[in-house]
């Protein structure tokens, strides 16, 4: 019954459908419509008009001036060379562990994507009151075994930026893991047992096998990983705030430090003076990803 | 050689759990001093015990009864930040998935273009576009709106969802779309009736996404809101900040309220999340 109707349906229907091509495009754009209209209204305008803040040449004398904001383009440099090596590397690592198949190794891969899963804040200023070198539970604890006090920890530049980069491996190390098992997960068993017949050593065999099927994902990764680190806010800010003495701010939240000193010209100027760092690596993923 | 191999056996066991304990350690630190605080009588927490002595729940209580001036308005903010990810996550999967199917099965003129825009915005780190931004929310009178955020969050969700579901659609035949179109179905009735039903499982992933991004967001929260009836239990978190007297107990407490809706949702959909996002970056 239904098919008869169908069939009368489609030669009812076989000559309008010629025609049909503009009818499906006139959807086609209009569904594409409420994208753009985020798209230039929440981010064309906003990028264009923050190019036109940042206009003057003045702001980057000003910018260049500014001792913190040296300090800032060297904190970030340290934090993505230092903090996404460690990272990825220990990624690499774990992601050998968690392709195992053992039931203890699969509930622990469930407990490992907690940081992932829970939000910054929290967390973050969790980590902050265990650091706190008056009531925090690591002083008292030195304080308990040792009789002295320790060291005021985010109030040395050095050290505060160290746990910055800590928390932030905190929060994405489990993410980045997960990638590259699905990565591992990917290249055939028989590769392996193969190497093992012959009698490979696990470093032999992750240099001839692993590394030549994961090395595209580990370089994509690397990169993606470095702009989201580019953009990370929260693990600067919340852990130390910038401080002490607006000694460990990175580009990140110096924009904002200089946004709430009401300095938008300057704020803006800094996100400027990233671009160059910033657009090859936009220039590279977009290449990648939209094959 | 048996008892070779088993020893050989015990040495590789002995090995996984060399790395699987730290492992442990590492992550579920901070997670368990948040929670010891949040259990801790207030001057108690911090006393440097694994375990307190007396363990409570009074902490939440007070928070619950809105028992210290941070927490006035403890019910209004949890309030906004449902409401908030709700509206974000519906906005976003509205013009993610209408945006996708455009693209992916009308194969609209351009659609290349647009999702190039998409990955373009993907890209731009988030503490970047914070800036302007702002300043565009202030030009268009959005300033201390919930609105400025839900829209903000739409536009920082939506790029990385419309590419999620168009790989996702690729993958669909397009006998189906031929099929549908044999048939005299409209375009609507193939996204409605054809399109939308195959596509759960990754709309799923895609709104948990944006559910999550706008529940956990702090820096725009923080910039585009301001009065205290109106922020985030995010900002109300960062909030705590402002004196160096804050009650931690409280804070770790209300914290641990504010972490655990969106892991609950998280661990509810890991089968979604887990194969959604790595697709997305797996890709290369």
């Amino acid at each position: 019954m239904s098919s008869i109707a169908t069939t009368i349906d489609a030669s009812a229907t076989g000559t309008a459908s010629k025609s049909r091509p503009g009818r499906w495009q006139f959807w086609g754009r209009l569904m594409v419509v409420p994208y753009l209209i985020v798209f230039l209204v929440f981010v064309l305008y906003p990028v264009c008009y923050g190019l036109w803040l940042a206009r003057h040449p003045q702001s980057y004398v000003h910018l260049v001036e500014d001792p913190i904001f040296f300090r800032s383009v060297v904190n970030t440099v340290i934090f993505l060379v230092v903090a996404i090596n460690v990272k990825m590397v220990i990624a690499m690592i774990l992601s050998g562990f968690f392709v195992q198949t053992r039931w203890w190794i699969k509930i622990l891969s469930g407990i490992f994507i907690l940081p992932w899963a829970l939000p910054s804040i929290p967390t973050i200023l969790s980590v902050r009151f265990m650091l706190n070198p008056e009531w925090g539970v690591i002083n008292t604890t030195i304080f308990n075994l040792t009789g002295a006090d320790g060291p005021n920890w985010l109030n040395d530049p050095m050290l505060g930026l160290s746990f910055s980069m800590l928390v932030h491996i905190w929060k994405s190390l489990p993410f980045w893991t997960l990638i590259l098992v699905a990565g591992r997960m990917a290249i055939p068993a028989e590769q392996y047992e193969a190497a093992s017949v012959d009698g490979a050593t696990s470093w032999q065999k992750f240099k001839f096998i692993t590394w030549p099927a994961l090395s595209t994902l580990y370089v994509t990764s690397l990169i993606l990983s470095m702009i989201w680190t580019l953009g990370d806010f929260n693990s600067v800010y919340l852990l130390t705030g910038g401080g002490p003495a607006d000694l460990t701010h990175v580009l990140a939240t110096l924009g904002i430090r200089y946004l709430r000193l009401d300095q938008v010209d300057l704020s803006m100027a800094s996100i400027v003076v990233a671009l160059p760092l910033i657009l090859p690596l936009v220039y590279f993923m977009m290449k990648r990803l939209s094959k | 050689m048996s008892r070779g191999i088993r020893l050989k056996d015990v040495t590789n066991e002995a090995k996984l759990l060399l790395i699987g304990i730290p492992v442990l350690i590492w992550t579920l630190i901070p997670v368990y001093h948040m929670v010891l605080f949040a259990i801790s009588p207030k001057d108690s927490a911090t006393s440097g015990r694994l375990w307190p002595k007396d363990p409570t729940l009074n902490n939440f209580r007070i928070v619950f009864e809105r028992k210290h001036f941070y927490l006035d308005h403890f019910w209004q903010q949890l309030y906004n930040s449902v409401f908030i990810a709700v509206a974000v996550a519906v906005l976003t999967l509205f013009v993610a998935t209408t945006a996708a199917f455009a693209i992916s099965r009308l194969r609209v003129k351009g659609g290349r273009t647009v999702m190039n825009l998409a990955l373009f915005t993907y890209f731009i780190p988030a503490a970047f576009l914070a800036v302007p931004m702002y300043k565009t929310m202030g030009n268009y009178g959005l300033l201390n709106s919930q609105w400025a955020l839900i829209l903000a969050m739409v536009t920082i969700a939506s790029p990385y969802c419309i590419w999620v579901l168009k790989q996702a659609s690729d993958k669909l035949p397009f006998e189906l779309d031929e099929a549908a179109r044999m048939d005299g179905a409209s375009p609507l009735q193939l996204f409605r009736l054809v399109y939308l039903p195959l596509m759960v499982p990754s709309l799923v992933a895609v709104g948990t996404y944006a559910l999550l991004l706008a529940w956990n967001e702090y820096l725009y929260a923080f910039l585009l809101l301001s009065n205290d009836t109106q922020v985030t239990l995010a900002v109300a978190l960062g909030n705590f900040l402002a004196a160096d007297d804050s009650p931690w107990e409280l804070l770790m407490a209300t914290g641990l309220i504010y972490a655990l809706p969106p892991a609950a949702i998280y661990y509810a959909f890991k089968r979604y999340m887990v194969s959604g996002l790595t697709a997305g970056a797996v890709k290369s």
